[in-house]
């Protein structure tokens, strides 16, 4: 690399001058040395802070004198989830005595189980965005943690809200269930589970699947 | 012909600016950085919209390999003031009849996620190489007829009662054994979990 002392010029044969030194120092070290820390922080950084997403189950109860709470039925939506990025729902209950529910069909994206679930969830969607939004105008003025905890209330309000059961079958992967939690958080679900798949409803995803 | 001599130019480049940019560089990386933990099994998380960063303090970390193997790492990182890893790992021994040498506990309190039957644990802690060492990393035993995972959990719970559960699994996991991660846990009086994903922005709109 460069090296940077310069040769001074010639001096003239009678006078004595004293020496100058040249003020530039090798850098070259230094810059190796640096080169070489900046690789070692830019390969050891974790950039992207890992985010997590919460969920609380209820309590596992072992008491059969508790009764799981009654919801009611035309509020409640069941999405079934299976190998293959499957994903099936249907509303109200899957009672085998009565006929059973229509499976209806559908996928992970936008136009898919999101525009569902945000069509049964409209007034409660409608509210928090017009929230968010008028916080972001500067509308209202809030701190952050009341704006949360606004949103939080709103969520709850609407007494018609749907309540979302998520069942997965063993076929179903990790990521599909962390997918619609995700839904469960962009369309302000508030009321939704993680719940067993019953025999019934595994034979109406089995006997959807053979119809396809 | 008479030769065209160029003027030989001297090859030194002025290197300052490409020096304090290297020191800015370094400045810059050397505050912001914040070290990525040693982990054993390399997680592909799935993505969601959470933007609530993941605890980093007091937290057992369960991570679920895409080949459904269990692998933990509890009381380590930020969050060493608590020091229960040699208590858990005594417990361990003592329900599988095993005994750790004092310099074998110091070892297994200062690396962090681990995956392996108890039984294996002692040779882990004395394998030298880190090569050899990673062959040891197999998954905690998980089904009904050794269910040291469950054990695990509930040593640290006694010991650490606080301490909160992050769940780390690859997307490609199967749910069963997420499913049945969670379920240990529950039967552990853990009802709420920290699932850890990666960011990403999704928009909804509602049609009119």
């Amino acid at each position: 690399m460069a090296e940077i002392i310069q040769e001074e010029g010639k001096q003239k044969g009678g006078k004595k001058k004293a020496k100058k030194f040249s003020t530039n120092i090798d850098m070259t070290p230094m810059v190796d040395l640096m080169c070489l820390l900046i690789t070692f922080f830019m390969l050891t950084t974790a950039f992207s802070k890992p985010k997590a997403m919460e969920i609380t189950m209820p309590e596992k109860k072992n008491d059969p004198s508790v009764k799981a709470p009654e919801i009611s039925a035309d509020r409640t939506m069941n999405i079934l989830i299976s190998g293959n990025d499957q994903i099936y729902y249907f509303f109200g209950m899957a009672d085998p005595k009565k006929p059973l529910p229509q499976l209806i069909k559908t996928d992970y994206s936008k136009d898919g189980i999101r525009k569902v679930l945000l069509q049964r969830n409209k007034i409660v969607f409608k509210a928090v965005t017009d929230l968010r939004e008028k916080v972001l105008k500067g509308e209202l003025v809030m701190a952050d943690t009341t704006v949360n905890r606004k949103i939080k209330e709103l969520k709850k309000s609407d007494k018609n809200a749907p309540i979302i059961l998520i069942k997965a079958d063993d076929k179903a992967k990790y990521k599909n269930l962390v997918d619609i939690i995700d839904e469960m958080a962009i369309t302000n679900i508030a009321n939704y589970a993680i719940v067993d798949m019953a025999p019934t409803e595994k034979q109406m995803l089995e006997s959807a699947a053979a119809n396809k | 012909m008479p030769k065209i001599k160029l003027p030989v130019k001297s090859p030194h480049i002025n290197m300052t600016p490409m020096v304090d940019l290297f020191a800015l560089l370094l400045t810059f990386f050397m505050l912001t950085t914040s070290f990525r933990p040693q982990e054993a099994v390399i997680i592909d998380t799935p993505n969601s919209i959470s933007e609530k960063l993941s605890p980093d303090k007091n937290v057992i970390t369960i991570l679920v390999s895409k080949d459904n193997k269990i692998f933990m790492n509890f009381d380590n990182g930020s969050d060493t003031s608590v020091l229960i890893r040699k208590e858990v790992l005594k417990k361990m021994a003592e329900q599988y009849h095993l005994t750790f040498t004092d310099k074998e506990l110091k070892t297994f309190a200062s690396w962090s996620s681990f995956g392996m039957p108890t039984e294996k644990l002692k040779s882990w802690l004395n394998t030298e190489d880190s090569k050899e060492r990673e062959k040891f990393q197999t998954g905690i035993p998980i089904d009904s007829t050794d269910n040291q995972f469950n054990l695990w959990i509930r040593f640290i719970r006694l010991q650490n009662p606080q301490a909160v559960v992050a769940i780390k699994g690859d997307g490609i996991a199967d749910f069963k054994t997420v499913k049945h991660v969670m379920d240990i846990l529950q039967d552990n009086q853990v009802n709420k979990f920290n699932l850890t994903t990666n960011l990403q922005k999704e928009e909804a709109k509602l049609e009119e």
